[in-house]
């Protein structure tokens, strides 16, 4: 479903992303880990279209992002790092707005929006302007724009980031659960997240792939069997690049 | 279909906020009181509005287009919903023609609500309305050209101040080049060739015609062909940030 081969970003010399290769299928949620700065974030505004690569391609259901953007852009339910919103629109103008840019209209475009609100529990603030609304709000109002058309991929950049433990639960136990019948790549840096939501895990580091497995197998790799000792090792500090 | 999509919210975002009401209600007092006050509208009894009504447009374009156009990728920049919108089904172009057809309705709704000022002229006398209607043409191109302006310069910076001060002075500047003052001063001190340059180079040759009712095929490709070097230049800036 999704397929990245020898995918590279270059930043003038700087190497961001370093031929980097994975495949998440239907029904698999990856898991997809690293030090701030290692490459997550460029990999997937890649595979979501958003910047060309240097060299490589990926493939969303077949359909590669660079020769065929618009068909492949259709596929994907995106959600950035920070959750930018239009912060003049209500909840549910925005989520509309989305909705007709996705090509749904009418009965199908309000089923939509119905369902991302129940989804992601946004009933009581749907009418309220989005430059009003919490951190866990904007958050899950951007995570409904990416469910809106039901897309067969999802990508969601550091999905649990700022909100709060239950916020945080939920949104685990959602992507489980969306898990079943999609394909999902989502960064995180909270590893108890990789075990509580992964069916497979990969640990990049300055633009490559340095650990690749499930949840189980890494632990097992892992020294006193920490997720967290096994990220320290293989990574390397800011401070000692 | 994408197009209209961006075009509805743009405009809806105008008017959600201050932004439009402000620079419409702004446009209307400045420039229908300059007509009645500097303009000597009713002294010289100009029946064409050339110059007591259609002189002043420029002036007004050149501060209040950048201040509608503006925000249209600067914003999207600060905000990062650049990359919702870069990973949409939408292609930069219809990004690009939606926001601007957005702007340019502002403007639009701005210059038509001047329309008492036609009333006007028709209560007093007997003006040649082709020629009113070819002005309205001219400013609403003007306006467009001065939009284009702005949308590219709003391409490169996500700050909104640095844009509007950018291509207020862009605007400024092509608003001087071919204003008589400026290019009887300019004849004195250099070549002809020269001072022609420059006068093609200003809104005045190709908005003066117009405005005296004179539809020229040269004006139409000035202005189609300025916004839409304008509008390319958007689409290549937007791609080479992202690469």
């Amino acid at each position: 479903m999704i397929e990245v081969s020898k995918l590279s970003k270059h930043f003038g010399s700087k190497i961001a992303v370093d031929e980097l290769s994975f495949t998440v299928n239907k029904g698999e949620v990856l898991g997809f880990l690293g030090p701030n700065g290692a490459g997550k974030s460029t990999t997937m505004r890649m595979v979501t279209g958003f910047i060309p690569p240097s060299s490589g391609e990926a493939k969303i259901c077949g359909i590669s992002i660079t020769t065929h953007p618009a068909e492949a852009k259709m596929k994907i339910g995106y959600l950035p790092e920070s959750a930018p919103l239009y912060n003049d629109m209500t909840v549910i103008g925005f989520l509309k707005f989305c909705a007709e840019i996705r090509k749904l209209s009418g009965a199908a475009k309000k089923d939509a929006v119905d369902r991302a609100i129940e989804t992601c529990f946004l009933g009581t603030v749907a009418h309220q302007s989005i430059d009003t609304l919490s951190k866990g709000y904007r958050h899950r109002t951007c995570l409904a724009q990416a469910l809106l058309h039901d897309p067969e991929v999802l990508i969601l950049d550091e999905p649990t980031d700022g909100l709060d433990p239950n916020q945080k639960y939920e949104v685990r136990q959602l992507i489980k659960r969306l898990g079943e019948t999609k394909a999902i790549l989502f960064s995180t840096h909270i590893l108890e997240e990789v075990e509580a939501s992964c069916t497979r895990a990969v640990i990049v580091d300055r633009g490559r792939i340095v650990e690749d497995g499930t949840p189980a197998e890494l632990i097992a790799k892992a020294p006193h069997n920490s997720l967290t000792e096994l990220f320290r090792k293989v990574t390397t500090t800011d401070t000692a690049a | 279909m994408s197009i209209l999509t961006i075009y509805r919210r743009e405009l809806k975002s105008y008017f959600a906020q201050p932004t439009a009401y402000a620079i419409i209600v702004i446009f209307l007092i400045l420039s229908l009181g300059l007509t009645f006050t500097f303009g000597e509208f009713m002294r010289v009894g100009d029946a064409s509005l050339q110059y007591s009504f259609f002189f002043w447009h420029p002036w007004l374009y050149m501060l209040l287009a950048p201040a509608i156009a503006m925000k249209l990728w600067a914003d999207e920049q600060r905000n990062g919903t650049i990359e919702l919108l870069g990973t949409f089904p939408v292609s930069t172009w219809a990004a690009i023609a939606g926001k601007f057809l957005a702007a340019a309705t502002v403007s639009l709704v701005a210059l038509l609500l001047t329309f008492p000022i036609i009333i006007t002229v028709n209560y007093l006398g007997t003006p040649d309305n082709g020629a009113i209607i070819s002005g309205y043409i001219g400013s609403f191109l003007v306006c467009c050209t001065f939009l284009a302006i702005t949308m590219l310069v709003s391409a490169f910076t996500r700050d909104q101040v640095v844009c509007l001060i950018v291509s207020a002075a862009l605007c400024t500047f092509m608003v001087l080049c071919g204003y008589d003052p400026v290019t009887r001063e300019l004849a004195k001190a250099t070549s002809p060739a020269t001072v022609e340059a420059v006068v093609a180079f200003g809104v005045w040759d190709h908005f003066s015609s117009l405005n005296r009712g004179l539809l020229r095929l040269q004006d139409a490709v000035w202005f189609a062909g300025f916004i839409t070097i304008c509008l390319v230049g958007t689409s290549t800036i937007l791609s080479a940030k992202r690469a």
